[in-house]
């Protein structure tokens, strides 16, 4: 059969065509926040680029998850700038921010229990429904073409996450792993430029951890999604990611690729806590 | 159009028929994106179409062969209708095999062309490609995953269909002229048998012996173009291939592909299947489930429940049989009906069953009435990959728990002296592919097939399948005797998980039991029995009352059949630990290895033959850990009452 001639060959396949890293999207530039006196951040400055997978490490109290309410405007530092885009934003609010397109997860989940997974999910295309109230209450012209748009749009992320399923189960009755994944559905429905992930495998056990890493660099690969997230798991983190910060007291300690993270000596006393 | 039909003798050419005489007619459903989408029979036919076209293309000639690899969908059976087309050989692979079991039967074929359902199953192609130099091109369904598979042997489904449309366009009537080839004698589809017994063989069926028996089927219980099911079994699997090929293709009906395995149970609500296949494994879960969800149900529900389902074990099998039932009984049965058994189908999506089957593996009688009691036909078959599945069929009216029924309108049964059913059917498979050692072993020159099962007729002409055939013995009195119908008998009860019977070459029979924790636990737990482990559980003398009971039971039962009342159970013994597969006592598939255990506990057979009243045994026991220790136990003998046979009794 080998000998058989091909009367049409698909295209010569190209080389594998990993994500590129584009430019800079969000840089944080000597950005402080303290609450009374205490620190959370002081001049911390890093920067996201499009399409990379971004860790923040840092023992607990390090500031990390307020890093990231800064970025999605939760917080307003005192000093230093956040630029989105090119844009500096000094006082954004959350809504803003989320029009802007940065979404996030949150470390204890936020959603609402008593709603079923699509409805979650749907809550979170809230931002992109035109149509007023009223409208969408009596399913009038556009608004039930809009609504029969953003259900396709769920549709393909309850797809994209495999949770065809659950897809009429409330929330409240899904295991904990489970819920973490809407809770990212929730985030993508959003289609963020910028995805905020705050310790996205917490209280998971190894499978649902392997399933949460598959689902986020799918998100990275099939969607060019940016994603910044915080992970106490080393071994997630250096898999993951591609860059990554270190914070301690506030103070950002260390900036790399995972390898070069690892050999830093500030942060393997002030993180893994090795003596050497 | 029924004469005309009866006529067509393969698939492709029966499938163009459909697509003539009902064009419009939905053939398959696929939930996608949370919505049914329908192909009609012309939509599918004209894809089948163009996958052939571009196959042709890509090197597919007639007599070749083919491999498949994924669930249930649509563009599956549109692949594996357009091989047929060609005159080429489907061969369907487990999806959830390994690759390593992958490789043999693509290399035995000599497989060049192969479809993968998705990123996971090109993963396995991939891997096992440099061992099968012959595998060429793989065409992949969901590219989920694979844009970064630089592999030159891949080829998208969608890149195939335009193609295949081009090529259609060049040769409008090509596909035509290739059907027209084909003949009911030609290879249909080749199924690799599981092969738990050394290699995986390869059967072959010819189109007339797939469409043979399904046509036999499909009239025995009046499936027409109306009827629907849910495809929900590997397509491997040949069963699954009759109901949603060979039967969809016979009668015209509509096959429905669900969502993913987790929403089979969703789907089958939605879709409302009339026609529905399940192994006794998956009706036992979905009784399982209903009984978990009563448990937390109302008292008035629950009341309810369990007075009504009084009344249907009582006469709702009887009315599913259309037998004299009492007026008052009906009027009940009625009213359970509109308050019970109407919402308790639908909810486990049956609403609509007009017949249903279960095969592969004994049924517990409790399991199989309950189903029928709440107004489900649910029927036993009997049959093999080499029979393609239809030897006997239960007809309406004639079910019962413990048979598989007479044989299908057109096979011809007997039994050997040591047993052994042989078959001779219009559906047996032509040979073992490249095997011709084993196609004379199973199959004579007369077209008899021996099925390795042993059995009888019972007084009806059932055929009742008791165990395989090398496993049947006889006591020393000649007594026949089969250890798996007497451990599976014992196994019906949810108290004994695993029971291995002891009788050949013997005077009696006995047996070792091994008590479920779970369920013996609740038990235990229900009577404030305070126990501190398996051991404990198991030498108490309460539970080996209660497991006493359910022998005695097993007991009663065998005396009511002539053939079987000489192996009832004359003494038993409850062991002092699990059975377990890393121990060798079972195999992977939890199977008991009865000649093993034997030589293991000799000691105990011993004192079970010798009339001992107890046994010590120290055992080698290996932790899951790894380590291994011993365990010390006494081992209580207890006696069994025993029944004398209906048949003497009459005598007397």
């Amino acid at each position: 059969m080998s000998a058989q001639p091909r009367p049409f060959v698909e295209e010569a396949p190209r080389g594998a065509t990993r994500r590129v890293i584009g430019e800079v999207i969000l840089s944080v530039e000597g950005v402080s926040l303290s609450f009374g006196g205490v620190k959370a951040l002081s001049e911390v400055s890093f920067d996201v680029r499009e399409h990379e997978i971004r860790a923040i490490i840092g023992p607990n109290g390090a500031g990390k998850s307020s890093m990231l309410n800064v970025i999605n405007g939760v917080y307003h530092p005192q000093k230093g700038t956040v630029r989105f885009l090119g844009r500096p934003r000094q006082d954004v609010d959350t809504h803003e921010a989320a029009a802007q397109g940065i979404a996030r997860t949150f470390q204890s989940l936020a959603l609402f229990k008593g709603m079923n997974v699509l409805d979650n999910i749907m809550t979170g295309r809230n931002l992109r429904m035109k149509a007023s109230l009223l409208a969408q209450a009596i399913r009038f012209g556009p608004a039930e073409r809009e609504e029969l748009e953003h259900r396709a749009v769920v549709e393909r992320i309850i797809d994209f996450l495999e949770i065809q399923a659950y897809r009429r189960t409330p929330v409240g009755r899904l295991p904990y792993g489970l819920q973490k994944r809407v809770d990212l559905g929730r985030a993508l429905a959003m289609e963020p430029r910028l995805l905020l992930l705050d310790e996205p495998m917490a209280g998971m056990n190894v499978e649902e951890k392997q399933d949460m890493c598959r689902f986020i660099l799918d998100v990275n690969d099939e969607f060019g999604t940016t994603i910044v997230l915080i992970e106490h798991d080393m071994g997630v983190v250096m898999d993951l990611s591609d860059r990554v910060v270190v914070l301690d007291y506030g103070k950002k300690i260390g900036d790399g690729t995972p390898e070069e993270v690892r050999n830093n000596p500030a942060v393997v006393d002030a993180y893994l806590g090795v003596s050497h | 159009m029924t004469a005309d039909i009866g006529k067509l003798d393969t698939f492709p050419k029966l499938l163009m028929h459909h697509a003539a005489v009902r064009g419009s007619a939905p053939a398959i459903r696929e939930k996608d994106l949370g919505i049914w989408q329908t192909w009609t029979w012309r939509q599918f036919a004209d894809e089948v179409n163009a996958v052939a076209c571009a196959l042709a293309a890509l090197g597919l000639r007639r007599g070749e062969h083919f491999a498949l690899v994924g669930d249930n969908r649509p563009r599956l059976y549109a692949t594996m209708a357009a091989v047929q087309c060609l005159g080429a050989i489907p061969v369907p692979l487990y999806q959830d095999a390994i690759a390593a079991e992958m490789a043999y039967p693509i290399q035995n074929a000599g497989i060049a062309l192969a479809f993968a359902e998705d990123q996971e199953q090109v993963d396995k192609l991939l891997e096992i490609a440099p061992q099968c130099p012959a595998l060429q091109r793989i065409i992949y369904d969901d590219p989920r995953g694979m844009r970064h598979y630089p592999h030159e042997r891949l080829l998208p489904y969608d890149k195939l269909l335009v193609q295949g449309r081009e090529g259609m366009q060049r040769d409008p009537s090509f596909v035509e002229r290739e059907i027209a080839k084909g003949s009911g004698g030609d290879t249909a589809a080749m199924f690799f048998t599981s092969g738990t017994t050394g290699v995986a063989k390869g059967v072959v069926h010819t189109h007339a012996s797939l469409i043979g028996p399904s046509r036999v089927a499909a009239e025995l219980d009046r499936l027409d173009a109306n009827d629907v099911i849910l495809a929900y079994l590997p397509p491997a699997w040949i069963g699954q291939n009759i109901f949603s090929c060979a039967q969809a293709y016979v009668a015209g009906y509509c096959i429905c592909c669900p969502e993913s395995s987790e929403t089979v149970m969703i789907d089958m609500r939605e879709i409302g299947p009339t026609y529905y296949f399940a192994p006794p494994r998956v009706l036992e879960n979905l009784l399982t489930q209903v009984s978990i969800r009563m448990e937390d149900a109302s008292p008035l529900k629950r009341w309810l429940y369990r007075r009504f389902m009084d009344i249907a074990q009582r006469v709702g099998g009887a009315i599913l049989d259309g037998k004299p039932v009492s007026t008052m009984d009906r009027l009940r049965y009625g009213l359970g009906d509109v308050l019970v058994y109407g919402p308790l189908r639908n909810v486990l999506g049956m609403s609509r069953v007009k017949v249903g089957y279960t095969a592969g593996e004994a049924i517990g009688p409790d399991l199989f009435k309950f189903y029928r009691s709440i107004g489900i036909n649910l029927k036993q078959l009997y049959g093999s990959t080499e029979t393609a599945v239809f030897v006997c069929v239960q007809p309406d009216g004639q079910v019962r728990p413990d048979t598989v029924g007479p044989a299908v309108p057109g096979v011809e049964l007997r039994f050997t002296p040591e047993r052994e059913l042989v078959v001779r059917t219009p559906g047996l498979f032509r040979e073992y592919y490249k095997n011709p050692q084993a196609t004379a072993e199973v199959k004579d020159a007369q077209g008899w097939f021996h099925t390795g099962d042993a059995g009888y007729f019972d007084a009806d002409g059932h055929v009742k399948i008791i165990d395989r055939v090398k496993d049947v013995g006889s006591l020393a009195d000649g007594t026949l005797f089969a250890p798996k119908y007497l451990e599976n008998k014992l196994k019906f009860y949810s108290y004994i998980r695993e029971a291995v019977c002891f009788g050949h070459g013997r005077r009696e029979v006995c047996a070792f039991i091994n008590i479920d924790p779970d369920a013996v636990g609740n038990w235990a737990e229900r009577r404030s029995l305070a126990y501190a482990g398996y051991l404990d559980l198991a030498s108490r003398p309460e539970v080996a009352e209660l497991i006493g009971s359910c022998v005695e039971r097993v007991n009663a039962d065998l005396a009511r059949d002539p053939q079987l009342a000489g192996s009832q159970i004359h003494r038993f013994l409850v062991l002092h630990k699990e059975l377990d597969a890393d121990d060798g006592e079972l195999t992977r598939t939890r199977k008991v290895r009865r000649r093993f255990i034997a030589e293991k506990y000799q000691q105990l057979v011993d004192a079970l033959y010798g009339g001992a009243a107890s046994v010590h045994i120290e055992a080698q026991v290996r932790y899951e850990d790894g380590r291994s220790g011993t365990l010390g136990a006494d081992l209580k003998i207890h006696d069994v009452k025993t029944f004398v046979p209906a048949a003497a009794t009459q005598a007397a």
